[in-house]
């Protein structure tokens, strides 16, 4: 009997160590080396550059479109000549939701590939994996997602927004025109802890209140509990920080529970357009999001670039805003190259300082300094048909402030980073 | 008061999703001891053949008709993981029998297998299944307590699956053999009982149920390729702890679990809810290596 036992542990062990690993393993292959063309980057025909993000796992929802708009982008500067003469030649990898996969794949794309540059990440903590990789090996990673902020590398460009860009000023609109009392809840992981450190410190400097803390695992997928503390705390705003598949469980939860965008308003800075897809507008009609750029946003680039975009991947499909970033990472990339002539490192990095280019969110200009760029800050209300309404826009690009210098109550919270 | 009653509820739905989940393994793990690893990917089978009969319908059923697709979604999921699962049967499994940790991770390969199809057909972000409007909102018990139709639904279907079981396992011809084979594989086959067909068509029924559970959990939660993996270690967790090869085992280990956490989780965090109860568990299992309700036979004792 005890023999039987001690097998069935350990088989139930070696099962989870088996599922862990191959969480990783398991997908990571399908979608890499396009073309498998042996070009190399300094003589050939083409200028190679990464393209990572994860195709599979629970960040697969968000970050798909992503790079798919980059591949759009691509596209469209071959179709226009291409970069130097030469054409743009993307090379493919999985991240597959998991972070020291994101560093192993990044390291590939620059020692063995010998890409230009890479394009890719979402979640901060693939970012950070990624980091070091980059810095040891002076690459240049174009990060297109909004993030936390507190961080400042001379190898990433960041082309999404940082925290006074989306949250900070999400959280002084909603102030003045929502309510008092939030309640935070994200996942657990760096992006929401860090951005409710500096929530919490703002709401103490603009007279908030904060009811309520929850953090729940990445693909975390049942609510109730959570959804019974919210209803407890009474808050006015639920601060929505949950990433990927989780706000889908979130939002058909608190639907069912009798919830709507009247009892509680959510303000999400992680769902656009292609999550809003994917939970079904009619859950999270009305309930807010705070981000540069919409489907719906008024711009000739963005009727462009929308209408590119469903010619290429159909008509059903939707852009958003981190897709929006990614495909302006490439234009930027494109612009300095050809203004640095060269695709060193080195040299675009100096010559994207500065850099100006009519993105479909407006005007956007590289900041020299930090590395990120200044980019109008918008709020929107969730339609019926799945786009979401502007309903508050800064009148200018913000200037990246990534460590929140030009704010007093965040003088404390740089030092812990 | 009613923060008790709701947490109550909270924790009985948590338990009966638990359970849902795990009943399936109950016959294949429990009572067939083989390791399926790939249990998550029949749950995710179940959850797709709901889409695919919500878009069926859509496209094919007059508009009226569309809230009742959820009707027939349910046993089509059971037809449909119960035919992958005896495709696994006659294909792979019935090679492994009595050899646990090759079954493992052969049915792992299957479950990879498997999440890729899902990827390749559905793609890899997650599709939307739109819920029948007869399972929205909820019963309101006054002073703001929501019990939630889903939920509710949800806890009946288990109930009735539950019922179902114990039929089928204690009360009918074909789950008498079932039983015996797996108690006394060569005495069954003696007495006449054809233990091949005994075999698949027990991990067809396990694999059916994991269908049944995907189906639910399409009603709450996102519906992608990796559904099933983030429900396999709850599954064997509760087959564990409630003790091997007794269908009231799982039915008290997924209480015990379900209501657990959902008690840690509101008094601590989702995070180290989870982590209480994982400790919790392994130190129950250091007292009672056997699980809540052990099974008394020889057959099993002499392996």
């Amino acid at each position: 009997m005890k023999r039987r036992l001690s097998m069935l542990a350990s088989s139930f062990v070696a099962a989870a160590m088996v599922l862990t690993a191959c969480a990783t393993g398991a997908s990571t292959t399908t979608e890499s080396g396009t073309g498998g063309s042996t070009t190399s980057n300094e003589t050939g025909e083409t200028i190679k550059v990464g393209i990572l993000h994860s195709l599979s796992g629970t960040m697969a929802i968000s970050e798909v479109s992503v790079h798919d708009s980059e591949l759009l982008a691509i596209k469209e500067i071959n179709e226009k000549g291409g970069v130097l003469g030469k054409q743009i030649e993307p090379v493919i990898e999985d991240g597959a939701s998991d972070w020291p996969t994101f560093a192993e794949k990044a390291r590939k794309l620059i020692s063995s590939d010998g890409v230009a540059t890479v394009f890719g990440g979402w979640t901060s903590a693939s970012r950070k994996a990624m980091l070091p990789v980059f810095e040891e090996l002076n690459g240049l990673l174009w990060y297109p997602v909004q993030y936390e902020g507190l961080e400042q590398s001379p190898n990433i460009m960041y082309t999404g927004a940082t925290t006074n860009q989306q949250i900070v000023p999400s959280v002084t609109w909603l102030l003045e025109n929502r309510g008092k009392s939030f309640f935070l809840l994200g996942s657990d992981y760096v992006f929401p802890r860090t951005a409710n450190k500096i929530i919490k410190a703002q709401l103490e400097a603009e007279g908030g209140t904060l009811v309520g803390e929850e953090y729940t695992p990445l693909g975390h997928t049942d609510y109730s509990t959570v959804i019974s503390k919210i209803q407890a705390a009474k808050p006015d705003i639920v601060y929505n920080t949950l990433n990927g598949d989780s706000n889908v469980a979130f939002f058909k939860q608190l639907k069912d529970a009798g919830i709507g965008a009247d009892d509680i308003t959510t303000l999400s800075v992680s769902v656009a357009e292609e999550e809003v897809r994917g939970i079904g507008p009619d859950v999270l009609e009305g309930h807010l999001t705070a981000w540069n750029y919409y489907q719906t946003t008024e711009t000739e680039e963005n009727k462009a670039f929308v209408e590119a975009y469903k010619a290429a991947y159909g008509e059903d499909r939707v852009t958003s805003d981190p897709a929006e970033a990614g495909y302006i990472a490439v234009y930027l990339w494109a612009a300095a190259v050809e203004k640095a002539g060269s695709t060193d490192v080195d040299k675009v990095k100096e010559a994207a300082a500065g850099l100006t280019f009519d993105a479909p969110e407006g005007l956007v200009t590289i900041d020299g300094e930090t590395q990120h760029i200044y980019k109008p800050v918008r709020i929107g209300e969730v339609q019926t048909d799945g786009m979401i309404k502007e309903i508050y826009s800064t009148p200018e690009p913000v200037k990246p402030d990534p460590y929140l210098k030009g704010y007093e109550w965040a003088a404390s919270l740089s030092e812990g980073e | 008061m009613e923060v008790w009653i709701l947490q109550l509820f909270n924790g009985i739905s948590v338990s009966s999703i638990l359970l849902l989940v795990a009943l399936g393994l109950a016959v294949t793990f429990g009572l067939m001891n083989v390791i399926n690893m790939a249990h998550g990917e029949l749950i995710m089978i179940g959850a797709y053949t709901a889409y695919v009969v919500q878009h069926a319908f859509l496209a094919y059923a007059p508009k009226a008709s569309f809230d009742w697709y959820f009707v027939l979604a349910l046993p089509l999921s059971f037809a449909a993981a119960a035919f992958v699962g005896w495709l696994m049967e006659i294909g792979l499994i019935r090679f492994l029998y009595g050899r646990p940790l090759d079954s493992l991770l052969a049915t792992w390969g299957v479950g990879m297998v498997l999440q890729q199809a899902a990827r390749s057909v559905f793609g890899a972000p997650n599709v939307a299944v739109t819920s029948p409007s007869w399972l929205n909102g909820g019963l309101d018990i006054g002073s703001g307590l929501v019990l939630t139709y889903k939920r509710l639904f949800i806890i009946a279907l288990v109930l009735a699956v539950l019922t179902a079981m114990y039929f089928y396992i204690y009360r009918s011809r074909a789950g008498r053999n079932m039983r015996a084979v797996m108690q006394n594989r060569d005495m069954a086959a003696c007495l006449g009982v054809s233990t091949r067909r005994v075999d698949a068509a027990s991990f067809a029924i396990g694999a059916g149920i994991a269908g049944v559970a995907g189906c639910a959990l399409s009603l709450l939660g996102p519906i992608g390729p990796s559904l099933g993996t983030y429900y396999i270690v709850d599954a064997f967790m509760v087959v564990v702890l409630g003790g091997v090869g007794k269908l009231i085992g799982t039915v008290v280990g997924a209480a015990g679990i379900g209501i657990t956490s959902t008690m840690f989780e509101s008094w601590t965090s989702a995070s180290l809810g989870k982590v209480l109860v994982f400790a919790l568990v392994v130190a129950f299992l250091q007292w009672r290596p056997r699980g809540f309700v052990a099974m008394k036979t020889r057959a099993l004792d002499g392996q």
